[in-house]
């Protein structure tokens, strides 16, 4: 007998037949691997990602928003791929500098939108309540009304409040600003439901009632031991508040409140195009492809983590 | 039952104070109405001050708020805008079922909603139609043929309409059927308004005006349906009462439209019946491709130019809607499965 092989010991008790326990992402990762359509979605999102952000190094921005109104609405050709738009812009270049706003926005307004349903939430779950009761009718107030309807009022509440700002000697229209806090503002209500119905049942666990008993703080209870066990939920429902974010953004670009010429995004690109549904479809055509790319590879996305992040499921 | 509907109704009436004030505060600043009230002319000073007094927009916001919501016949107004209040006003408040007037076209809400609300039901009804029908059809198939290729099929086709933005859905059926039918020397549909004023405003006009919107709303509305209808007709089919029924030897259409559909419709009347009233609202996007003239080109036009009356009346009649279904639903719900009992 070598020395090797006397470590193959004969299993004392069922512990030792159990191999290590996967984590959340462990498992998440084989789960979501299998789902073929997400993976799909996973890159299709990166490539869109890619062609927005590494465009920049194909035309410079100064391109995107020169115009040359003697090349107005030519279809697309070998000079301008996509063709050009009612002033003579190359559409290619105005789509990767929109690609650039409109992925921005969506995610920036997501992010604003998953801290205060987050806030909104786990205040609302944990203290219950006459917390509870303010925060709940509040969120009840806003689901109520339609969410465009709110949309383009507070666009026109903040419109051109902002002015233009200056990040990396770009200059981007103040209305990106406006945009992405709205968006952000109008969405958190779903989830902050969400994140209620967690912290309600969870916060009447032994192990919350444990660290009461040591004396942990109520923040500390909140950020570090309830809500990394809600993490898997607001992961899935923040990952389609993109695609919504950035469906939100065409919409309102498309009504002509959203952002603001000369800064390009998906949507504004969209803004008059029934004028040239016959004479210029190039116009209106690559914009809303690109939209509807983005929205489904994230909706892919989200639907591959749903299945894949979810606790009961027990498939590998 | 009756005390549960009783308690609903008043609990909804702080949401909706809670709704009124917070958009009454957005409404404040969407913009300046006097600025687009003389039309292409420029308001003098003097003028935009004495319509300012005349308007009540003078007035602290509270005082504003209060006179939208119970009216101003109780107090004077400065009707001739020379800073002195003379005679008492006559609005009776949204409480008293005055929307207000317009200052766009100086004519009651009540009449301007009135008139846009058939065209707006008729369009957005016949789209939830057309979508349940086709959800029905095609949800209840792909569930009994579960991962079959054309549930796959299927599947992959939702998730294209489910992401599909409703503008750009609206702009390539008009292309395809309109430009490209046009072209091609094929019978082509109509793109833009309700019917053709050469012939009028004929059912027949309206209905082939109306083919395009409601088939761009129902490929949007459609996707989500579809697989609610599915996941909803898998579960029921696992029940053991449907093992039961199919064991007895019942047909299997029997089974499946008695037995199955009968559970699945209850979670789908909860999502028609919480999805209704938000057609009042209209679809803002597509009412303006398709220059439709409904609730949703008032709300846009009327935005513009600041008309919080209009604006104002359009999102509570859509905030009441919206509290009053919420509450029928639960009625429906409670009749139809007897199991729920709200006591």
């Amino acid at each position: 007998m070598t020395a090797h092989s006397t470590s193959l010991s004969v299993p004392q008790s069922a512990d030792d037949l159990a191999t290590e326990p996967l984590t959340l992402w462990q498992l998440g990762w084989l789960r979501f691997r299998r789902h073929k359509m997400a993976l799909f979605g996973g890159v299709l999102l990166i490539a869109l990602i890619i062609f927005a952000f590494g465009g920049s190094f194909l035309y410079t921005e100064k391109y995107a928003n020169f115009n040359d109104t003697s090349q107005r609405l030519q279809p697309p050709s070998s000079e301008h791929p996509f063709g050009t738009d009612s002033i003579g812009r190359d559409i290619l270049a105005r789509t990767i500098y929109g690609g650039q706003i409109s992925l921005f926005i969506g995610f920036v307004a997501v992010l604003i939108e998953t801290i205060l349903g987050i806030l909104v939430g786990a205040l609302a779950g944990y203290y219950g309540g006459v917390v509870d009761a303010i925060l709940m009718r509040f969120t009840e107030a806003l689901l109520i009304i339609p969410t465009i309807f709110l949309l383009l009022v507070m666009a026109k509440f903040f419109g051109g409040q902002i002015p233009e700002i200056h990040i990396f000697n770009r200059a981007f229209s103040g209305s990106v600003i406006v945009i992405v806090v709205i968006i952000g503002a109008t969405s958190w209500m779903y989830l902050a439901r969400i994140v209620r119905a967690e912290f309600l049942s969870l916060k009447e666990r032994e192990f919350i009632l444990a660290a009461h008993a040591t004396g942990t703080s109520n923040f500390e209870i909140i950020f570090y031991h309830i809500l990394p066990n809600t993490i898997a939920p607001i992961i899935v429902s923040s990952t389609l508040s993109v695609a919504n974010a950035i469906l939100a953004e065409a919409y309102i670009s498309f009504l002509g409140l959203g952002v603001q010429p000369p800064t390009a995004s998906w949507g504004n690109m969209l803004d008059n195009s029934v004028k040239y549904l016959d004479s210029a479809p190039w116009l209106w055509f690559f914009p809303g492809m690109l939209i509807l790319l983005t929205v489904l590879s994230i909706n892919f996305l989200g639907d591959g983590l749903r299945d894949a992040l979810d606790p009961r499921s027990r498939v590998i | 039952m009756f005390q549960y509907v009783i308690k609903r109704l008043l609990q909804g009436i702080p949401l909706l104070i809670i709704v009124s004030l917070t958009l009454f505060l957005l409404m404040m600043k969407v913009g300046d109405p006097i600025a687009t009230m003389g039309g292409r002319t420029i308001t003098r000073p003097d003028d935009r001050e004495r319509l300012t007094r005349q308007l009540g927009l003078d007035k602290p916001l509270a005082v504003q708020y209060l006179y939208w919501l119970i009216g101003n016949d109780w107090t004077k107004i400065d009707a001739d805008g020379d800073g002195i209040p003379e005679k008492s006003g006559t609005r009776r408040g949204i409480l008293r079922g005055d929307l207000g007037t317009s200052l766009v076209t100086k004519e009651p809400v009540a009449k301007l909603i009135g008139e846009r609300i058939p065209n707006t039901l008729i369009l957005m009804l016949a789209s939830e139609i057309v979508t349940i029908l086709f959800a029905l059809f095609l949800g209840i198939y792909s569930a009994l043929r579960q991962y079959s290729t054309l549930d796959n099929i299927l599947t992959a086709l939702l998730f294209i309409g489910y992401s599909m933005p409703i503008f750009f859905i609206s702009l390539m059926s008009m292309y395809v059927f309109a430009v490209l039918f046009k072209q091609w020397g094929l019978p082509y549909l109509p793109t833009v308004g309700m019917f053709d004023p050469q012939v009028g405003k004929t059912t027949g006009q309206v209905l082939w005006h109306m083919v395009l919107p409601v088939l761009s709303l129902s490929v949007i509305y459609f996707a989500g349906y579809s697989r609610y209808i599915r996941s909803t007709m898998l579960e029921v089919m696992s029940q053991d009462y449907i093992r039961t029924a199919k064991s007895k030897g019942l047909p299997r259409r029997q089974v499946v439209y008695i037995h199955a559909l009968k559970n699945a419709s209850l979670p789908i009347v909860t999502l028609v019946g919480l999805d209704l009233p938000f057609l009042l609202g209209g679809a803002v996007v597509t009412e303006r491709i398709f220059a439709w003239p409904g609730m949703g080109r008032l709300f846009l036009d009327h935005l513009s130019r600041a008309d919080v009356s209009v604006v104002m009346g359009i999102m509570m009649l859509v905030a009441v809607a919206v509290v009053v279904f919420q509450i029928l639903t639960d009625i429906v719900y409670a009749w139809l499965d007897p199991r729920i009992r709200y006591d």
